[in-house]
């Protein structure tokens, strides 16, 4: 099967000018995404994770378009989205459509629901009468659990766990083949968390959707992915299964991340040991030479901060960018 | 997940029937803004006074361009104001019923205004909502237009056009138009950079709403407040404006008058005991303004409740 999306060596960087400086100061370079590769198969629920400030959002805004990639290529059914002219790019966005962190602020004020969820669907197809407009939105308002005749009312009328399955009506009204999920439940309470990622989990299934899901929640992730991909300050550091991943990670970071997730007994909470990541994610404007996590890598040794680590596969899908997996070292440490 | 038609024909319906009204934000701001004593009155008093300009003519009793030669020289005790002699606000020291005059006069300085404010409105915010939302070098040029526009002394320049171009009132509009949207750009620019970015309007970019559509639709909306609340403030300066060049002399030009130019001509004939030639026209004239800024103030608070 060949996938609906395959990410190349995808990388977002931005200008970044000192406060101050002189117009034609050079820039300094920000590398929010770094040289992203993965694919995507049709059905399938890829989820991203990774703490603050490693590059997730940026990643799906890459990919909907909404920040311009600097190198790469995005290749969505076989058409690079990275490399379209404007109006070609706008035809293509119907098929790729976006859920954000804050419902509330994905939502125009001043726009009544019906509006709002109606939006993609009068863009891209302006001649669907008035009727049919109506018609399209109210079912899909009755799919995503809101009550239709709630039509009229305006955003701030709803709670953030309405707010957010507006955001989810108006994504999927043009019926689109890719969502990215950007956080959509982590400004959520925890009750209200489940409910809508179970309806995600629903409409993925029933309409044959592939779904990127982004979450600093490792739980979460787990559970409605198929497949996860760590990144930290903009590099993939491990990819794999969902079930490998949470069970026999490789990459020290994924180590952390995994024991960094609660476990909701205090008995066993306490027994366990846990490595604890020292320090802060380190600038992405200077990112470290080599292996960008040797900074806070428990397992680190000189060799890391040479070569950028590659992708070692490790099979079974398995990927992991670590110079400690890589075959030298293994021979060095056999040799020893 | 295709409807059945007989289910959504069912969902139509029963929507028709139970369909909820939404309370809008301008709803909401609404009955904030009525619940504002001072601002409400003062609305009441501008719609009188737009009335007064409107319909004061039919009550008149003398035409606002008849000189009643009688009066010239005894001003002072003939032309005073009553109801008798029809002169309701007396006579000017031409002898002429100063009742249709403040009329008029009324008129012209509220459009003066209202012409300002209007032009304000729609060049200024979509001008400002543009250079904003695209932002990077075509934001640069236009903002620097602006600033190079404002650095031109207009008074000096509008002095110069009514003098070299004839006064007219074509010419006084075509001035404060040319002016008045400056302001008002530069408040719609900074508010749209917040605005863009904003998730709502990432959506609609990521949707492949056209870049147009976006400004009209998701930016200039909720620009719309703070357009609102400077347009209802920049009105009585417009006034004010007017009043000044009419009060030079070289606005509004006989036997067409304005506010300003009628207490100008007040003010030239104070010592002389007609006092209500002054009084009558600076009354509507404070009237005015004083409502306008009130109104303007209690839009503010109606439509920000969060910044008072």
């Amino acid at each position: 099967m060949s996938p609906i999306l395959s990410v190349r060596d995808l990388s977002v960087t931005f200008d970044v000018r000192k406060q101050g400086a002189w117009p034609w100061t050079p820039a300094q370079k920000l590398h929010a995404v770094s040289q992203m590769s993965f694919d995507l198969n049709a059905g399938e629920c890829l989820g991203v994770v990774g703490e603050s400030g490693s590059g997730k959002s940026t990643l799906a805004r890459a990919i909907v378009g909404t920040v311009p990639s600097s190198n790469g290529s995005i290749l969505f059914e076989g058409a690079d989205l990275a490399n379209m002219d404007t109006r070609e790019r706008r035809v293509h966005r119907r098929d790729v459509q976006m859920i954000f962190q804050d419902p509330l602020a994905a939502l125009n004020p001043r726009m009544t629901v019906g509006d709002i969820i109606a939006e993609p669907l009068v863009t891209h197809e302006p001649s669907t009468p008035r009727k049919e407009v109506k018609m399209r939105v109210a079912t899909l308002m009755e799919r995503v659990g809101l009550l239709p005749n709630l039509i009229n009312r305006y955003p701030h009328e709803f709670s953030g766990g309405q707010c957010q399955r507006i955001g989810i009506a108006r994504a999927l009204i043009l019926r689109p083949k890719l969502i990215i999920c950007d956080e959509p439940v982590s400004a959520l309470d925890v009750s209200v968390q489940a409910q809508v990622v179970n309806l995600l989990m629903e409409l993925q299934r029933d309409m044959g959707l592939s779904m990127i899901f982004i979450a600093h929640d490792l739980s979460v992730v787990k559970h409605i992915s198929d497949r996860i991909v760590v990144m930290y300050l903009g590099r993939q550091m491990e990819t794999a299964t969902a079930d490998t991943l949470t069970t026999a990670p490789e990459h020290p970071y994924t180590q952390a991340l995994i024991s960094s997730v609660p476990i909701p007994d205090p008995a066993l909470e306490k027994a366990r040991v846990r490595p604890i990541l020292e320090g802060e994610l380190p600038s992405p404007l200077a990112p470290p030479s080599g292996c960008v996590f040797r900074t806070r890598c428990p397992k680190v040794q000189a060799s890391c901060a040479g070569d950028r680590p590659q992708m070692i596969d490790l099979g079974g899908d398995h990927h992991v960018a670590c110079p400690y997996h890589a075959p030298e070292h293994v021979l060095a440490s056999n040799s020893a | 997940m295709i409807p059945n038609p007989q289910n959504v024909q069912g969902i139509v319906d029963a929507m028709a029937l139970s369909e909820v009204k939404g309370r809008s934000l301008w709803a909401d701001a609404r009955t904030r803004f009525l619940r504002n004593k001072a601002a409400t009155v003062s609305l009441v008093l501008l719609i009188f006074v737009a009335a007064f300009a409107l319909f004061g003519s039919l009550i008149a009793q003398w035409e606002r361009d008849f000189v009643d030669f009688t009066l010239i020289g005894s001003n002072a005790y003939k032309g005073v104001p009553s109801l008798e002699t029809g002169h309701y606000f007396g006579t000017d020291n031409n002898g002429r019923d100063l009742y249709a005059r403040v009329v008029q006069g009324t008129g012209i300085s509220l459009m003066v205004g209202m012409v300002g404010a209007m032009v304000a409105v729609v060049v200024g915010t979509l001008y400002g909502a543009t250079a904003g939302y695209f932002g990077g070098r075509l934001d640069g040029i236009m903002m620097r237009i602006v600033d190079v526009l404002m650095s031109i002394p207009f008074m000096f320049v509008l002095i110069l056009m009514l003098v070299i171009f004839g006064r007219s009132i074509t010419m006084l509009f075509i001035g404060i138009g040319l002016i008045s949207w400056l302001d008002m750009a530069r408040i719609a620019r900074g508010q749209t950079l917040t605005i863009k970015n904003k998730e709502f309007v990432e959506v609609a970019v990521a949707t492949g709403v056209h870049p147009i559509k976006i400004i009209l639709r998701h930016i200039v909306p909720n620009l719309l407040g703070i357009v609102i609340v400077y347009a209802t403030l920049l009105v009585p300066n417009m006034i004010i404006f007017e009043s000044f060049i009419s009060f030079l002399g070289l606005g509004v030009q006989e036997p067409n008058t304005s506010l300003g130019a009628l207490i100008n001509e007040g003010a030239g004939s104070m010592q002389y005991g007609t006092l209500w030639q002054i009084g009558f026209p600076l009354f509507f004239f404070v009237v005015t303004i004083f409502a306008f800024f009130f109104v303007g103030d209690g839009l503010r608070d109606a439509l920000d409740p969060k910044d008072r």
